[in-house]
């Protein structure tokens, strides 16, 4: 079946994507931030499946909106809500933050300018069936020796937290 | 291929049998779960609304809606009441994905026995379930007692730390069968090896400690006996959903029983060969006897998810997370690594 009205779930999504990520940081409840962000990050799964990526766009769900979220709500919900309402939200230090915002703005710019020398003209589809597949061969095949770095920082972060959460081990 | 008109028409029937049908099934379920469980401990279960009970569910149904619904005054009220709503539309979106049987053709239009075949079925099956975890959280946030936040917060624990192992005992079946799609992975245990022993995947695919390990995550991640601390009475009063009464507490009790169904489904599809079975007799039999054997094996795990409540106490908690992180998971991930081997040694 043809695919149908796509420009309006795109800018739909991204619209919702954009909007839940504001609400990330003007919120002062910080579970109402978590919440935003779940949505920002199922939005952005439902991106995924319009580019053809439903893999990718299962494990965002599983892992991030999922997994990754609910032990942010976790922690959350274990927080003084009243005293953190109080504290100040925004700190001061705006000329990095102008800076920074502008340096992310020109790259975004300039990308879009060279989009059509950056990127491939048409995007690579594959038949939907083997998408998964596609994506083990370019991880345990071209990109192995990235993707296994990659999993050595994890274990370090993860050693570091378990070494500084616990006094004696 | 269909014209879009007919799609949208058979979709929403279809939508509208499988929520009827599973409904029903949840109803009846709490219905078996009285009777079996009161005839395990010597007592007969409900009797008085009509024969068996049979209609004790309808009661209960119309007790629900007719009970005053209390809000208690120190909730945060938009949470409050979208907490069970998350939970309900969690349980019921993932049978969407679930195949029942084979293709049929009914008035000219062929078309599968389930509402839609993607080829991530079991991917969106794991995620929305993984979303059904929000329900219970918030829930527990949002009544702002005690009671209620310390079973969100176990609830949360509980399943983010099961989903692990539930997740890579499925990862067996799935390099046995190659596919994401339920009805691939269903396709694939079709016929028998040696003459006689069926080609499921807890037998022919090896998955045997698979499959006992999907069991009892499963049992963790429904919150059920003997993993129900996020609700133990003797020590939370209900849990999460101590401040709910009337409809939003029956949400709560519908997604439970909806995910129970949902893993039955699940466990059927992935390790007993689904719908398979023997298949004789006129066309019209032909097309129920496969739905009549997959129904078969969802009411065996249903009956199983009883019997254990009926049997078993509860863990402690501290027994609970030891036995998810040092005994499933390094089970599940050695099961992993063998079938691997297997297959690549095969193949």
């Amino acid at each position: 079946m043809q695919p149908i009205a796509t420009t309006f779930f795109f800018y739909f999504l991204s619209a919702l994507t954009v909007l839940s990520g504001v609400l990330v940081i003007t919120r002062k409840n910080p579970v109402h931030s978590a919440l935003a962000l779940i949505v920002a990050l199922l939005a952005q799964a439902a991106l995924y499946l319009m580019l053809y990526a439903p893999f990718v766009a299962g494990v965002q769900i599983i892992l991030y909106a999922g997994g990754i979220m609910v032990l942010f709500l976790f922690v959350i919900m274990l927080v003084n809500i009243e005293q953190s309402q109080r504290e100040e939200q925004f700190n001061k230090q705006w000329i990095i933050g102008l800076a920074s915002a502008i340096a992310l703005g020109a790259l975004f710019v300039f990308v879009f300018a060279k989009s059509k020398s950056l990127f491939p003209d048409r995007g690579i589809s594959m038949p939907e069936g083997s998408n998964t597949q596609q994506v083990a061969v370019l991880l345990y095949g071209n990109y192995m020796f990235a993707f296994e770095i990659a999993s050595l920082l994890l274990l370090v972060a993860i050693i570091g937290a378990v070494v500084m959460a616990k006094k004696r081990i | 291929m269909l014209s879009i008109e007919t799609f949208v028409v058979v979709s929403v029937i279809k939508i509208v049998i499988a929520l009827f049908v599973l409904l029903t099934a949840v109803a009846y379920t709490v219905w078996l779960e009285r009777k079996v469980v009161g005839h395990i401990q010597n007592r007969w279960g409900p009797t008085r609304v009509g024969p068996f009970g049979l209609l004790q569910p309808l009661a209960d149904g119309i007790k629900f809606i007719f009970k005053e619904d209390l809000t208690p005054p120190h909730v945060y009220k938009p949470l409050y009441i979208a907490a069970p709503m998350i939970a309900l539309i969690c349980a019921l979106t993932s049978i969407a994905v679930i195949p029942i049987g084979n293709w049929v053709t009914i008035g000219g239009v062929h078309t599968p026995l389930q509402i839609t075949d993607l080829n991530i079925g079991l991917l969106i099956i794991l995620g929305i379930t993984s979303l059904g975890v929000y329900g219970v959280a918030l829930a527990g946030w949002s009544s702002n007692s005690k009671y209620s936040l310390l079973g969100g917060l176990r609830a949360s624990a509980q399943m983010v730390s099961y989903e692990v192992s539930l997740g890579l005992s499925l990862i067996g079946v799935l390099i046995v069968a190659g596919s994401f799609s339920l009805r691939d992975i269903v396709d694939g245990q079709g016929g028998h090896f040696w003459g006689f022993i069926p080609k499921w995947n807890i037998f022919y695919g090896g998955q045997f400690v698979a499959f006992f390990i999907y069991l009892i995550s499963a049992y963790a991640e429904t919150n059920r006996v003997p993993f129900d601390l996020p609700e133990a009475e003797s020590e939370l009063v209900a849990g999460y959903h101590t401040e709910y009464s009337a409809m939003k507490f029956a949400m709560f009790f519908m997604a439970e029983y909806a995910n129970m169904i949902t893993v039955a489904c699940v466990a059927s599809l992935l390790f007993l060969g689904g719908w398979h079975g023997p298949v004789f007799g006129p066309p019209i039999l032909q097309a129920i006897l496969p739905v009549f054997w997959f129904v078969l094996r969802v009411f065996g795990f249903l009956f199983v998810y009883i019997w254990v409540r009926g049997t078993l106490p509860r863990f402690r908690y501290d027994q609970l997370m030891a036995f998810g992180w040092k005994f499933l998971l390094p089970l599940a991930i050695a099961n992993l690594v063998i079938t691997a081997l297997v297959v690549a040694w095969r193949a």
